[in-house]
């Protein structure tokens, strides 16, 4: 059980950060291991973000290792080096905490061949690159991620993010959501669900050169709809093949640049309660997601099994 | 997986037999502890009085201490008792066993009026996931949309959505009423046993999927049969019957009837019939 949770203004920008935080802490009870947020922010659209982690989180109930943090200096300098290489120009850089890095910067090659290398680098992982996305995941409830990062200000059209309680995979944020649909700039992916199919589909997408970070099955929904698109499918075409390429149960909302997509299986098997109007559209695993930011009485209503959704701002 | 360990302190629910360990790690998952008095708690039934009407907002509360608090108010004779603002909280008036007016101004979330016997409920907004699961008698009416497993396990009563709801409507019923003003999702009357489910609007794929008995009638279209649930023919009383529960629900007052589809369970996969009496009583 994990809480999703979304929401699309359409025609404005509105404070993402605090609207996501209230929904997602609103679900913290389904999913109270870590938290991520992938907020599309009013950034100016001309550089790049990219936003990685040298290292794990390994306060309370993290499963990751203990490590010095002087490695992850170390490491810090190795992806500097690697961007100097690769021809990327830094133009400025936040440190967020000891493990995570938030760099503004231009590059204009191929995405691919860009994170390939930098995530040679020992665990060096990058959580999105995009000209608006701002993707981060960390362990804690809702509210301590917002406080760790200072996304309260963060503004922009749209944004999903995820409460996990890790199944399958352990505690640690490489196996958090939201997961960046590598190597396209601006994808993310949340999902709430179970893959029954994701080493068969694993091993397919590996062999045609895709990357997995982590062994969680939800990785593979961001992996499948990336593929998909690199060979010419548009997102919603991507998310209606996914309805049988993947099999299990979920409920996934995957976002761009300029749009918001869900899709639920053809079981209806995990909850999704939706809220549609002509300026904004808000989505959660459960009602009071969406109440926690519009707690005037409202229409909502369960998409249907099978259902592909797909709004633009 | 959370650890396991074993509680040291034996309790009343040990020597009932009733679970001896508890989980650790931050889902832990508490067990029933009959020294809490909060978690042994009894609901009562009470004479009231339906002229006798309160408001109840419940927008500071949590589910435990609004359902608590109905129970309070029908002990002090409260026949009527509107609940302001739910803002989609979950189980809220579960475990009515009493006659009571009780409407809900706004939305509900999960199991919401679970487990009741007898009160007329009226719910102005829209339900979420197993609305009026197990109820065993009463009226239930949701002005709005409802979510999946609308009325798991239901016994008696009518159950009546004026929208639409989600996947598995009517899973498990085992006997009353399941209305749908608008269209339903897949698997609806999934493993149903007894009971009647009218859905006005259009119906998902496997529809009656592994019924054991009951009857689904469908006004819209179809998107699949599931396994073993078959079509037959509609009789003047089925047209009857459901003109009659429609006029108590409200809703469809034009609605042709006579073009509904009838659906019942072919009885091929669990030969039902065959089995002794003690065996049907297990079975169901």
């Amino acid at each position: 059980m994990c809480g999703i949770a979304g929401l699309i203004h359409r025609g404005k920008s509105s404070n993402v950060g605090n609207e996501l935080q209230a929904m997602l802490q609103a679900l913290k009870h389904r999913g109270p291991d870590s938290t991520g947020y992938a907020l599309y922010a009013d950034n100016d659209g001309q550089n790049f973000i990219m936003r990685f982690k040298v290292g794990e989180n390994v306060g309370e109930g993290s499963s990751s290792i203990n490590e010095d943090e002087s490695v992850y200096d170390k490491r810090k300098e190795l992806v500097d080096q690697m961007l100097k290489s690769l021809g990327a120009k830094v133009l400025k850089e936040e440190k967020l905490t000891p493990y995570s890095y938030r760099y503004e910067m231009q590059y204009d090659e191929d995405l691919m061949d860009f994170s390939k290398k930098i995530e040679s680098i020992e665990s060096v992982e990058i959580l999105s690159i995009g000209k608006s996305l701002e993707l981060i995941k960390d362990l804690g409830d809702a509210q301590e991620v917002l406080d760790r990062y200072d996304l309260g200000k963060v503004r922009g059209t749209h944004a999903i993010g995820h409460a996990r309680m890790a199944t399958e995979s352990g505690v640690d944020i490489k196996s958090a959501h939201p997961f960046w649909g590598y190597p396209f700039s601006d994808v993310s992916v949340v999902h709430n669900g179970q893959l029954t199919n994701y080493w068969n589909n694993r091993r397919m997408l590996e062999n045609k050169g895709m990357r997995f970070m982590s062994e969680c099955d939800s990785e593979l929904i961001a992996v499948y709809l990336a593929e998909k698109m690199r060979n010419g499918a548009t997102l919603e075409e991507g998310m209606r093949d996914s309805l049988s390429g993947l099999d299990g149960v979920f409920t996934y909302f995957v976002a761009t640049k300029d749009s918001l997509g869900m899709a639920k299986d053809t079981m209806a098997a995990k909850p999704l309660v939706l809220y549609e109007s002509d300026d904004l559209v808000a989505m959660g695993s459960e009602e009071i997601a969406i109440r926690s930011i519009l707690p005037h009485e409202i229409d909502t209503y369960d998409p249907f099994d099978g259902e592909v959704k797909v709004w633009q701002i | 997986m959370a650890n396991i360990k074993t509680n040291e302190n034996k309790t009343k629910a040990q020597s009932m037999g009733l679970h001896s360990e508890v989980l650790t790690g931050k889902t832990q998952q508490k067990f029933f502890n009959p020294d809490e008095a909060e978690n042994f708690y009894y609901w009562g039934t009470y004479d009231v009085d339906f002229n006798k009407r309160i408001d109840l907002d419940v927008n500071d509360l949590d589910c435990k201490e609004a359902n608590k608090k109905i129970d309070e108010l029908m002990s002090q004779g409260y026949g009527t008792i509107v609940i302001k603002n739910p803002q989609g909280k979950h189980s809220l008036g579960v475990g009515v066993l009493n006659k009571l007016n009780l409407i809900f101004e706004g939305s509900l979330g999960y199991f919401g009026v679970g487990s009741i016997d007898g009160p007329t409920v009226r719910i102005n907004g829209r339900v979420g996931w197993s609305c009026a699961e197990n109820m065993m008698a009463g009226k239930v009416v949701i002005e709005k949309n409802a979510g999946s497993c609308f009325g798991a396990a239901v016994r008696g009563g009518d159950l009546i959505c004026k929208g639409s709801v989600g996947a598995r409507t009517g899973i498990d019923q085992k006997g009353g009423t399941i209305i749908v003003g608008g269209d339903a999702g897949a698997f609806t009357g999934f493993m149903m046993q007894r009971g009647r489910i009218i859905i006005l609007g259009n119906v998902g794929i496997n529809l009656g999927d592994s019924m054991y008995d009951g009857t689904i009638y469908v006004g819209g279209k179809i998107g699949s049969f599931g396994s073993d649930a078959i079509e037959s023919p509609m009789t003047k009383s089925d047209v009857d019957w459901i003109k009659r529960k429609l006029k108590v629900a409200e809703i469809g007052e034009n609605f042709d009837i006579s073009k509904m589809t009838k659906v019942v369970a072919g009885k091929k996969l669990w030969n039902y019939d065959a089995l002794e009496p003690t065996e049907k009583k297990g079975a169901i």
